[in-house]
């Protein structure tokens, strides 16, 4: 059987939303990043298969720039965990939750 | 002399600023005087600009003259100006609005005396003028709504100005809150009428042609709900009795003489597209009011309440001339009331100020002899109100009387409500006049009243003076003497005349003269000889307004009822009241989203996520059909 | 040039004139850090704040340079059309950069008090503003995503770094995770853009929808539904909004203002350019969408506001109801429209500004409770008028520009015959007033007794709170030159 470009599509998109359900029902903030890269890997698949079905070089250059913005946003990201896991270790995503109403 | 029009909204603005500026430094009584120079010069601005107009010719439309100062607006299809229009009515409206106002003014100097604020009420003063001014010389109804929500400030300012007084906070919030709904019909109905219309500016909206019925009909009850709100209407006039808070200056100008009757002004302003349904609603609510309203005031201690309601009362009457098409009739009783209501609010202040700021009629009495100028003009005041001739009131009630019975759908009936209701207040006015005047001296031994300053009896003398022959600008049986009409004729799209005979006129007048006595023999047999038992005439369930005021607390806002207790708990400041104005179904609809907001990201995340299935949903549905 | 050249590679023509300004921003950014690491010792403020506001003021020179460029030479674009130099690009350039002015004004004295290093926060605040510029001025989506994420990841760092604050460290937090989510939504939109059209390219992609009878609408809808979820949650318009509040309440307060103002500006200025300029021709599409969430945002907004107790909440919720009050403009979906939000979004911008600087005078950030408001308008009364002034205008009171942008948003909702949307503009308009008649209530209503507060005042503050309100004021009764630049500034895609 041959592997079409949908193929990929239906993968990325399962990625995306894997990642998107993730974020949604686990506590802990690092994974919750990694969910987070999880989506973003599921969009960089569906730019890559998109480049292969237009033939165009431009989808798989957007993927080296989603990966360095993706790098960035995880320094910070991991940054800010690693503040607050050293002021009260152990907290979890739905300790942060004393601004509200 | 009619392009000096400028001047007179300038006046009071440039007082304002005065006052602004270095208003604490001079004190008092010069900010008291530079205020009232600036009213009173402000007042002979508008004669000035009365003779321009005067001098030109009445027929060829040369008696309306525009003044665009700047294009405001350019807004895509919608221009705004700021311009003023002089036009008979707009001038009209000025003069008694300066008029009332510099005596007011005047009058304010005496009765804010040692007030820790004194020139802080005259900038309100000065402003409220300003903002009324705009109200009625504005070419367009933006720049009207400017001075809409200009004297609603005031007016809110105004009446919480004693703010250390729990209920003086209160009562402005309510003001706020209701005058808002009538914003929201103003604002409504502005955009209604560019969309139909293609402008906002009155001279070419009374030249459009005309909108299709149902358009129209929304237009003007879109119209009607603001004038509702200002001029308080029934069911949105809670506010003015609570108004009553502020000081007694600003009851008279605000709450009596000007302010509440730029509803009316509105009104006659667009009478060109008011339907003919619409005005039926506005003549049954008009009449609904008045007799409400004389109800309530019958079985009212405070003296100023009973204005109040009568102030209401006497709103309705005038509702209920536009809504029988006697615009004309409306506007000659709006000033005949500015001039006799100013003047009763000015003479229960000297009252209230003779008798240490005792407002409870039970504890008055006899105050003739001690205060000769006040009780004599308030007499006058009470006269004319009264419907007796040849006392202003009457000529200007009874030609409303007359429109009334000339309705075509259910004139008589609306003729025999006004009727009552020129019985009630004959009675309640007689009432007032008597627990405050004669009779016997019920205040206690430490009481020493006095009667007041000459800077607070010369306006009471002049306005008595005004509410005697104040019915002289538009007499009626011989066509010349109609003033008033012929002037205000031009600006009518379709002029109302009566169509009874003289005869009828003089019976319908009769009648309401001795309807007039009838009341105020009862109120004296009642009151002063003591022949009727006073208590079966004032049931508590008249006293409380028929708990209307009270229901509305308990649903919608107010002091001292439950849902007031659990907002002062939400929130311990004074300002729930307002928060809580806005409705308990608003309050209801925020408790039931705000579990939404619970702090926990993974619950915002879910808010994401289904905000977006939400919009894949309808975009995929729109492809689908 | 040689080296591209020679591997068969044409370097696309770049109007370096063009990126001036951000090119200014960001060597003020790495200026700063530069010499904040030489310096011996902990390097002062006035340094930071000075480079900025030197910065922000030559790079508002070349913008007005460009401005003039553009109206005798007509729009262009640049760098193989990624970047369009037309008049929204440099209305929004204006906006961000009198904005970054005032922030960098307002993070003077609150820098100081609060012990928080200013080199780096100077840094941040030059990067989100670049970014900000960028997004504004992208005609190519993936351009447009990292000038958004230049934007947000500088935010995220700009409220962790009051880090002493547990508040300062959750919002950071919920920021984060949640900005990043999103992000991952809008990026997915854009890969089902690329693979609708064929192109990232705004350009591009009107082009291509406009000459091609579409076969493939399922993927460009939900192209078009992800980017709206993405920048629907940077305007926090509703259901997107929930983070606001909180952020809003934990951030520093001129953060907060930045973050109200620019990132919502830049939000809105990606919205306009990708949906009404690129997708014009699917209008019927996605304004019903906006239309919907417009109203959801209004009625939410209006709603919460009267519920809270904390004036950072409160004017979290109030800028929530002003992006519906834009997104009403968005939806129309026309000229006048977008002038309307465009109108908007600038004034809004210095009224809202204005506000935090006075919040964030008032003292300390951990919680801003309405009642620390009591009787300033007898203990500070020309602050206390200056606030009413700004909230008045937020509520829309005539003759202050709040007034002005608010009818020209509904008259375009009007035209566009969205009766029920500008019906219910009006209404919640009026609800939403009472927030702001309680602060002000507060503030002068109290018992004599009680005396107000005394916050310090630095001049910088005043200065920034006077020239708000005066801007504000004036606004309201000649709006004639903003209108007029509003409208010379609708979006325009040039292929260049």
């Amino acid at each position: 059987m041959e592997i079409t470009t949908g193929w990929y599509l239906v993968l990325g998109a399962l990625l995306f939303v894997i990642g998107g359900t993730g974020l949604l029902i686990r506590r802990n903030p690092l994974v919750m990043l990694m969910c987070v890269e999880l989506m973003l890997n599921g969009v960089n698949l569906t730019f890559v298969a998109f480049a292969q079905r237009l033939n165009d070089i431009g989808g798989q250059t957007v993927v080296f720039f989603v990966l360095v913005v993706a790098a960035a946003e995880v320094v910070v990201g991991l940054g800010l965990v690693v503040a607050i896991l050293r002021r009260q270790p152990g907290t979890t995503a739905d300790d942060l939750s004393a601004l509200k109403g | 002399m009619v392009e000096l029009v400028w001047l007179i909204p300038a006046l009071p603005l440039i007082g304002f600023l005065i006052l602004l500026l270095v208003g604490s430094r001079i004190g008092e009584p010069r900010a008291g005087w530079v205020a009232t120079t600036a009213a009173a010069g402000s007042f002979l601005a508008a004669v000035v600009v009365l003779a321009g107009l005067l001098g030109k010719d009445a027929h060829s439309g040369d008696r309306s003259y525009e003044l665009v100062l700047f294009q405001w607006l350019p807004s895509g299809s919608l221009k705004v100006e700021a311009g003023f229009l002089v036009d008979p009515l707009s001038i009209t409206m000025a003069l008694f609005v300066t008029g009332v106002g510099a005596l007011i003014h005047l009058y304010s100097i005496g009765y804010m005396h040692g007030d820790p604020k004194y020139s802080k009420f005259f900038l309100y003063l000065n402003l409220f003028l300003f903002s009324m001014l705009m109200l009625v010389f504005g070419n367009n109804l933006v720049v009207t709504f400017l001075g809409w929500e200009g004297v609603g400030a005031c007016s809110y300012f105004l009446i919480s100005f004693w703010h250390r007084r729990e209920s003086a906070a209160t009562a402005g919030k309510k003001a706020f809150v209701t005058n808002r709904v009538g914003d929201w019909g103003f604002m409504v109905a502005t955009f209604a009428i560019w969309s139909a219309l293609g402008t906002v500016t009155y001279t070419e909206i009374a030249s459009s042609p005309a909108m299709s019925a149902a358009a129209g009909t929304a237009v003007s009850l879109l119209l009607f709900v603001a004038a509702a709100g200002k001029s308080a209407q029934l069911p949105l006039y809670v506010w003015l009795p609570d108004a009553m808070e502020g000081p007694t200056p600003v009851s008279a100008m605000v709450h009596a003489a000007t302010m509440v009757t730029s509803g009316v002004y509105l009104l006659v302003r667009m009478n060109g597209l008011l339907t003919d349904d619409a005005l039926l609603v506005i003549a049954v609510i008009g009449a609904a009011t008045a007799l409400f309203a004389a109800l309530s005031a019958v079985a009212q201690h405070d003296i100023k309440k009973v204005l109040a309601y009568s102030t209401i009362s006497q709103l309705g009457f005038m509702f209920l001339a536009i809504g029988s098409g006697a615009y004309v009739a409306a506007i000659f009783h709006v000033i005949t009331h500015a001039f006799f209501k100013a003047l009763l609010f000015l003479g229960s202040g000297s009252v209230i100020h003779g008798m240490h700021d005792e407002q409870d009629m039970r504890k008055m009495g006899a105050l003739r002899a001690l205060m000769p100028i006040t009780a004599g003009t308030f007499i006058v005041g009470w006269l004319a109100i009264a419907g007796v001739p040849p006392f202003s009131g009457f000529w200007s009630k009874d030609e409303i009387l007359l429109a009334a019975w000339e309705q075509k759908n259910i004139g008589p009936l609306l003729w025999f409500v006004g009727l009552v209701t020129a019985l009630l207040t004959a009675y309640y006015m007689t009432r007032q006049v008597i627990l405050v005047f004669f009779g016997e001296q019920r205040w206690d031994e430490d009481v020493h009243p006095h009667e007041s300053s000459w800077t607070m009896t010369l306006p009471l003398c002049l306005l008595a003076g005004a509410a005697i022959v104040g019915g002289g600008i538009n007499l009626p049986l011989v066509k010349e003497w109609l003033v008033l009409e012929h002037f205000l004729e031009p600006i009518f799209a379709h002029p109302h005349h009566f169509s009874s005979g003289t005869s009828t006129k003089v019976v319908l007048a009769v009648i309401s003269v001795v309807i007039g006595v009838l009341g105020i023999t009862i109120a004296t047999l009642a009151w002063l000889f003591r022949r009727i038992p006073t208590e079966q005439l004032e049931p508590e369930f008249l006293e409380n307004a028929m708990y209307v005021d009270s229901t509305y607390a308990r649903v919608v806002s107010g002091p001292g009822t439950s849902s007031f207790q659990k907002a002062a708990d939400f929130d311990k400041g004074v300002v729930d009241g307002a928060v809580n104005g806005v409705g308990a179904a608003v309050r209801k609809l925020g408790q039931l989203i705000q579990p939404a907001q619970s702090g926990y990201m993974r619950n915002y995340a879910t808010g994401v996520a289904i905000g977006a299935l939400m919009i894949l949903v309808v975009l995929a549905w729109g492809l689908l059909l | 040039m040689f080296a591209p050249q020679l591997l068969g590679f044409v370097s696309p023509s770049i109007n370096w004139w063009a990126l001036l300004p951000q090119m200014i921003l960001l060597g003020a950014a790495l200026l700063i850090l530069l010499l904040s690491s030489l310096a011996p010792r902990r390097s002062s403020t006035t340094f930071a704040t000075v480079t900025t506001l030197s910065a922000a003021i030559t790079a508002y020179f070349v913008s007005i340079g460009l401005w003039y460029d553009v109206e005798r030479e007509g729009a262009s674009s640049s760098i193989a059309s990624a970047f369009g130099v037309d008049g929204f690009s440099i209305f929004f350039t204006m906006l961000i950069l009198i904005a970054l002015a005032i922030t960098a004004l307002l993070s003077h004295h609150y820098l100081d008090r609060e012990g928080i290093d200013p080199p780096e926060f100077h840094a941040l605040l030059l990067c989100s503003a670049a970014g900000a510029i960028v997004m504004a001025a992208a005609n190519d989506l993936v351009v447009m995503f990292l000038g958004l994420e230049a934007l947000s990841i500088a935010i995220y760092v700009m409220i962790a770094m009051h880090s002493r604050r547990s508040e300062a460290r959750e919002s950071a937090v919920k920021y984060f995770v949640l900005g990043a989510f999103s992000s991952a939504f809008l990026l997915y939109g854009i890969a089902l853009t690329y693979g609708a059209t064929g192109s990232t390219n705004l350009v591009h992609v009107r082009e291509y929808l406009d000459a091609v009878v579409f076969r493939d609408q399922h993927m460009l809808m939900a192209a078009m539904g992800l980017l709206l979820v993405g920048l629907s949650f940077k305007v926090a318009a509703a259901p997107f909004h929930f983070w606001a509040p909180d952020v809003y309440q934990g951030a520093p307060s001129p953060v907060t203002g930045w973050m109200a103002s620019i990132a919502k500006a830049a939000g809105f200025a990606a919205l306009l350019r990708i949906f009404f300029a690129a997708f014009a021709s699917h209008d019927s599409d996605w304004s019903p969408v906006v239309a919907v969430l417009a109203f959801v945002t209004l009625v939410v907004g209006a709603v919460m506001a009267i519920l809270q107790t904390d004036v950072k909440r409160m004017l979290a919720f109030s800028s929530i109801s002003h992006a519906g009050y834009v997104l009403v403009a968005v939806q129309s979906a026309s000229n006048d429209g977008t002038a309307a939000a465009l109108f908007y979004l600038f004034t809004y911008t210095l009224m809202v500004l204005g506000t935090f600087a006075v919040v964030g005078a008032m003292g300390s950030d951990d919680d801003h409770p309405l009642t620390r408001y009591a009787g300033l308008g007898r203990s500070k009364p020309l602050i206390a008028l200056s606030l009413t002034a700004l909230l008045l205008a937020q509520a829309g009171v005539p003759t202050t520009s709040g007034f002005i942008a608010k009818f020209q948003v509904i008259s375009a909702a009007v035209s566009n015959q969205s009766y029920f949307l500008a019906g219910a503009a009006m209404v919640t308009a009026v609800i939403g007033a009472f927030m702001y008649l309680r602060i002000i209530m507060t503030m002068y209503v109290v018992d004599d007794d009680e005396s107000g507060p005394s916050p310090v005042w630095h001049w910088t503050t005043s200065t920034v709170v006077l020239g708000t309100v005066i801007f504000t004021m004036v606004l309201g009764l000649v709006p004639q030159f903003l209108i007029e630049f509003a409208e010379q500034a609708v979006p325009i895609l040039i292929r260049g």
